[in-house]
């Protein structure tokens, strides 16, 4: 592929899942590189969000999984005993597919992470607030009601708190499963702005069936199918001139 | 007959008689309460509410019952509530879906379908016989305590996957740890339903009489209990034996009707005090 010098955040290698006993990743390696957005797409059930969710290890919370392979995060094995997981998850932030708001205020919602990362100064956890907010591009919108419970606001507006919360606790990776599945077009639209101005900052792994929205966002995709990489290169070459016949395919809508 | 029509009779058949159902079960209830209200009501008054029986309980009032009642009550809430939503919290929380764990909650089912006189013969052989408590409140309580387990892990557990899991995931997701999660994302949510169930499970053990028939309960006493290990006089039992047991049966009805009366006004003055518990929980969180 055609790759340039770029730091490697994520690295994932010959990486196995398993459900019980159905294979869900089949052998994937792929670099997801520092600051870019990686997009992954894939017809449904092709290991997308469970790859994505193996990167902040979300499915150690799953009965009856088990992993092979290995994920490096700065060239460090995410598996390896002395790794806290909930420092991992601390670093490699996430924003789901369904907001998930929590019934608090909006305030609360985003100084939750800080509160349970043992911040107490309330004079900061004001200013981390507002500032998350306006790196969701929210605070205009919210800033006269901060008191209000989440559950008021709009289904994009939630989906913006969510990515708010995530930025509260200053990661380094911010993951998206499939952001925009269940919001409006201009709600998905401001979230698209919103990845764009993120990875300057953040490294962006975005996990989308909306093609033309991973050509809009990334630097790089990522097809799989069936568990496999099918192919992985910079984004322009997946959609102008992809290498695999699946890929064409799939991104001409033949299938999927 | 127009298949539009026909389809109209039968919803029109099925909702009348899914409203006859609701009022005969309101209608029953109503009965109930309106025959004890009418023959109790007459027996109520503050010396009834504040004295001990007299003249071999011909005459005088419940207060030694109403106040055994409460002390026993309170010991079975000591025990059942926090082991009960401890317990509730491991099987839905920590404890790892398997056969053992399918076991266990079957096993907990089957406790709360156990018969009351079985719990009391149970303990009396565990509390009384075994650890040394005596025929006392500490032993009636905890025997009502063991009872009421089964009742009040069931609800917490009902109560906590109420809880959605986005709140469990969105916290881990921000470095939480699963502690974290379930004390500041789950149990804030959970706590109204949890304390609802365990206070209906309360309000049950409180109106029992099986289990501390041999446990503690006395037929009469003359002086309030001054230690968690005397004896004590409750008001279901002190019904049992105003309506069955007594030498005068047909004198004391009136005292019988009005112990069932308050009796009754207790266990629903339980229930209100959950519903009144759970909304304004519900609503402090909005």
């Amino acid at each position: 592929m055609s790759s340039d010098r770029r730091p490697v955040k994520f690295k994932a290698e010959n990486l196995d899942f398993f459900y019980g006993t159905t294979r869900a990743l089949k052998n994937v390696t792929i670099e997801c590189f520092d600051r870019k957005v990686t997009a992954i797409i894939g017809p449904s059930g092709c290991g997308k969000s469970t790859f994505i969710r193996t990167l902040n290890r979300m499915n150690d919370v799953i009965a009856g999984t088990r992993i092979g392979g290995r994920i490096l995060l700065d060239g460090k094995d995410i598996h390896a005993p002395d790794v806290d997981v909930v420092e991992l998850r601390r670093r490699v932030g996430m924003v789901f597919q369904k907001p998930n708001p929590f019934p608090k205020s909006i305030y609360d919602n985003i100084a939750y992470g800080l509160r349970i990362n043992g911040m107490r100064d309330k004079r900061r956890i004001e200013t981390v607030v507002e500032q998350s907010l306006r790196g969701a591009a929210l605070w205009e919108e919210v800033k006269d009601r901060l008191d209000d419970n989440a559950f008021a606001l709009s289904g994009g507006q939630q989906q913006r708190l969510c990515i708010a919360r995530a930025l509260a606790v200053e990661p380094e990776v911010i993951l998206f499963d499939e952001p925009c599945s269940a919001i409006d077009p201009i709600a998905t639209a401001k979230v698209e702005d919103l990845i764009e101005t993120l990875k300057k900052r953040y490294t962006v792994v975005i996990v989308t069936h909306n093609m033309q929205q991973a050509a809009r966002v990334s630097d790089y995709t990522a097809f799989m199918m069936l568990g496999e990489l099918v192919e992985f290169d910079v984004t322009a070459k997946i959609f102008t001139n992809p290498a695999n016949k699946l890929t064409e395919d799939y991104i001409t809508g033949r299938f999927g | 007959m127009k298949a539009a029509t026909r389809k109209a009779i039968v919803q029109g058949v099925g909702f009348f008689m899914l409203r006859v159902a609701m009022a005969l079960v309101l209608a029953v209830l109503f009965l109930f309460l309106y025959d004890i209200g009418k023959k109790g009501g007459g027996a109520i008054s503050w010396e009834f509410l504040s004295q001990a029986p007299r003249k071999g309980m011909t005459e005088g009032g419940i207060f030694p019952a109403i106040v055994g009642t409460f002390l026993v009550t309170l010991i079975t809430a000591v025990l059942s509530v926090p082991l009960g939503m401890c317990a509730a919290i491991y099987l839905n929380e920590y404890a790892r879906q398997s056969r053992l764990t399918r076991l266990i909650r079957l096993s907990i089912r089957n406790l709360s379908g156990v018969p009351s006189i079985v719990y009391g013969l149970f303990g009396v052989i565990l509390f009384v016989n075994i650890l040394h408590f005596g025929t006392s409140i500490l032993s009636a309580g905890l025997t009502l305590g063991l009872m009421t387990l089964p009742w009040t892990i069931t609800a917490s557990e009902e109560a906590l996957k109420t809880v959605p899991n986005s709140y469990r995931e969105g916290a881990l997701a921000l470095g939480a740890t699963k502690w974290q999660a379930i004390r500041t994302n789950v149990l804030p949510y959970a706590v109204p339903g949890m304390l609802t169930g365990t206070v209906l499970g309360l309000a049950r053990a409180a109106g029992e009489t099986a289990p501390i028939l041999f446990t503690g309960a006395a037929f009469y006493l003359p002086f309030l209990p001054k230690s968690l290990g005397d004896q004590f006089m409750a008001l279901p039992y002190h019904l049992y034996i105003m309506a069955t047991q007594h030498h005068a049966i047909q004198q004391v009805r009136p005292l019988a009707y009005g112990t069932a009366l308050v009796l009754i006004a207790l266990v629903l003055g339980m229930n209100m005090t959950a519903i009144i518990l759970r909304y304004r929980l519900r609503r402090k969180q909005r």
